[in-house]
């Protein structure tokens, strides 16, 4: 079990309100990710979660029990951090055994439980090194490794591929994905990479300046983004936000068309323009193009598309996937 | 031509080094030459510098005189259970101060630095007063207590530097681990400032062994350490430059020996963080 509730949860230090009131449920066994750009208070949040920081108000539920209070390893948690955070002076081995040791489990049940993990995480032949031997990927396996042996009812994970370069990323975040179906245990991850939000969750949590924008599936928050904030968030590259007349034409404040749904030809369109770069990626191209009309707008298109800089082209947005929003950035529902 | 300008600097510096360093090690080794010189000899003019006759006659005597032996395990006794003592009260202080620290943490570091800028003296009077009242005079116990408390404020000072280097979120992991803060303390975070602590407790050792205000105010006969033992040979007996440089020949050797073995990690430990 491990379903996660806050209820009206807050935190401020001293006059400096970090996270006004926040509502959350999280079902047990659920992927949640929670994005938002540096400091709108998502790492606050998780260590809250933790226990690692008190709380102003509010009250966080841990499978029905109040544990707003209890000490970080009273509440059945694991966290693993964005330095890793691994005792230096200990073995792999070592490392892994701790939360048992500090469990008080006898040292049959530990070595299972540790050799146990290291063959999920291909640690196996690692087990007598330092910390400071190992490579990058190798650490974060071992941090992961101590946070699975306690069985917790859920895993806290703080941008944990941050340290990580891009192609190792994308091999954790394959391998955290599996370890999630296969334990089947509620994990939360803080990131502020949308990327890795939109790959892994079952539901994002989308936090700005303390406050929650939107709380949904990838695919949700993808569809109808519920605000400018996060129609600009979610989405790579991201969305084409459009104000002025155009927009007004559309009934809007702001009109919002994300990349890959505007069409681009060098015949005929909506919206005249030039291209400016172009970005070749192989499977894709961004075009930037800087129209009369609507300003500056990436399109994206196949990797086949070529354009010269500066070459006329005419855009067209796939109408009914357009996005609305009003004066207050909030999105005007589709009739 | 550039680089026979630098070799020559070199050489100038080198040997600007060596003849500071010879003047800062000069009084010592005078001291051990004296050693073995007759009281004669010791106060001749023109000194003698290597050529006389050498004699190992005043250790023989100091050693007659008084208990060199007694002298010894007090001066360990004292300096290292007062480094521990030490110790075991500024790791916490150290810890809280470093790892959650207010707005009052420096100003109470500051605080206790500033005790040592008192003249000891000052409160000599009332401190011996004490003593006297509690039966503490002239025993190890006394002398251990006034000693952590004298070096207490560098004790806290140097761990709380090398706890500073130590990141947080290791303590956190420790907590989240199911770490109690004893537990924490003692297999998170002592091990990883182990040379801090090392040198902290080396450097303390060294201060303690060579104390001798308090050492020579406190104590009679039953707790004196080596410095009594080196200052029975001045003034009330008149100065006998040999016995006196004998007296203190033995009196440095040990911690001179412990401090020769130990420079490196006192070195590492006194520039730890600031050299990764």
């Amino acid at each position: 079990m491990g379903s996660i509730t806050l209820e009206k949860v807050s935190k401020s230090f001293g006059t400096t309100t970090v996270i006004p009131e926040i509502d959350l449920e999280i079902d047990n066994g659920e992927f949640v990710v929670f994005v938002g750009p540096s400091g709108c208070g998502k790492s606050t949040l998780l260590r809250m979660i933790a226990g690692l920081e008190d709380l102003s108000a509010g009250r966080i539920v841990i499978d029905g029990k109040d544990m707003s209070n209890e000490a970080p390893a009273h509440r059945g948690l694991s966290m693993v951090f964005q330095s890793y955070a691994l005792y230096p002076h200990m073995s792999v081995y070592q490392n892994i055994a701790f939360p048992l040791k500090m469990d008080g489990q006898d040292k049959a049940t530990i070595d299972k439980k540790v050799r146990d993990a290291a063959n999920i995480l291909n640690l196996a032949n690692y087990l007598d090194r330092r910390p400071g031997q190992l490579s990058g990927g190798q650490r974060q396996r071992v941090a992961i490794g101590r946070a699975i042996v306690r069985q917790p009812k859920a895993f806290l994970f703080d941008e944990p591929l941050s340290n990580l370069d891009a192609a190792l990323r994308g091999n954790m975040r394959l391998e955290i994905s599996d370890l999630h179906h296969q334990l089947q245990t509620t994990m939360i991850y803080v990131t502020h990479d949308q990327v890795e939000a939109m790959t892994m969750a079952d539901k994002i949590v989308v936090l700005n300046a303390g406050r929650i924008e939107q709380v949904g599936s990838p695919l949700d928050l993808y569809r109808s983004p519920r605000n400018v904030f996060v129609a600009g968030f979610i989405g790579s590259p991201r969305m084409n936000l459009i104000e002025g007349p155009e927009a007004a034409r559309h009934d809007a404040a702001t009109l919002g068309v994300r990349p890959e749904h505007v069409k681009i030809s060098t015949t005929e369109g909506a919206w005249k323009g030039t291209v400016g770069v172009s970005e070749h990626l192989g499977s894709d191209t961004f075009i930037h193009v800087q129209t009369e009309s609507a300003g500056k707008i990436t399109v994206r298109t196949d990797g086949d598309f070529t354009a010269e800089h500066g070459q006329p082209v005419y855009l067209t947005p796939d109408a009914p996937r357009m996005h609305r929003f009003g004066a207050d950035g909030q999105a005007i529902q589709r009739t | 031509m550039a680089r026979a300008v630098k070799t020559r600097t070199k050489l100038t510096f080198t040997i600007i080094g060596w003849t500071i360093g010879f003047l800062i090690f000069f009084p010592i080794l005078w001291t051990f030459l004296t050693s073995f010189k007759s009281e004669g000899t010791a106060i001749a003019t023109p000194p003698q510098f290597l050529f006389f006759d050498w004699t190992l006659e005043n250790y023989h005597e100091v050693q007659s005189r008084s208990d060199y032996g007694k002298h010894v395990m007090n001066s360990i006794v004292i300096s290292v259970g007062s480094t521990l003592l030490g110790l075991l009260l500024a790791i916490p202080a150290a810890w809280a101060m470093a790892f959650s620290p207010t707005k009052r943490t420096k100003d109470i570091l500051m605080w206790m630095l500033s005790t040592k800028m008192m003249p000891a003296v000052g409160v000599l009077v009332p401190l011996y007063l004490i003593f006297r009242d509690w039966g503490l005079l002239d025993t190890r116990i006394g002398l251990v207590a006034v000693l952590t408390m004298i070096n207490l404020p560098i004790i806290v000072w140097m761990l709380y530097t090398y706890f500073k280097e130590i990141p947080g979120e290791i303590l956190e992991a420790a907590r989240m681990d199911g770490a109690s803060l004893a537990k924490e303390i003692v297999y998170v975070l002592t091990p990883m400032a182990v040379p801090g602590i090392a040198s902290t407790m080396l450097l303390n050792i060294i201060l303690a062994w060579n104390e001798a205000f308090w050492t020579l105010n406190l104590t009679a006969a039953n707790a004196a350490p080596l410095t009594a033992f080196i200052a029975s040979y001045s003034s009330p007996e008149g100065l006998f430059w040999a016995k006196l440089s004998a007296a203190s020949t033995m009196a440095i050797a040990p911690i001179l020996v412990m401090g020769w073995f130990s420079q490196k990690q006192l070195v590492r430990g006194l520039t730890f963080g600031a050299v990764k």
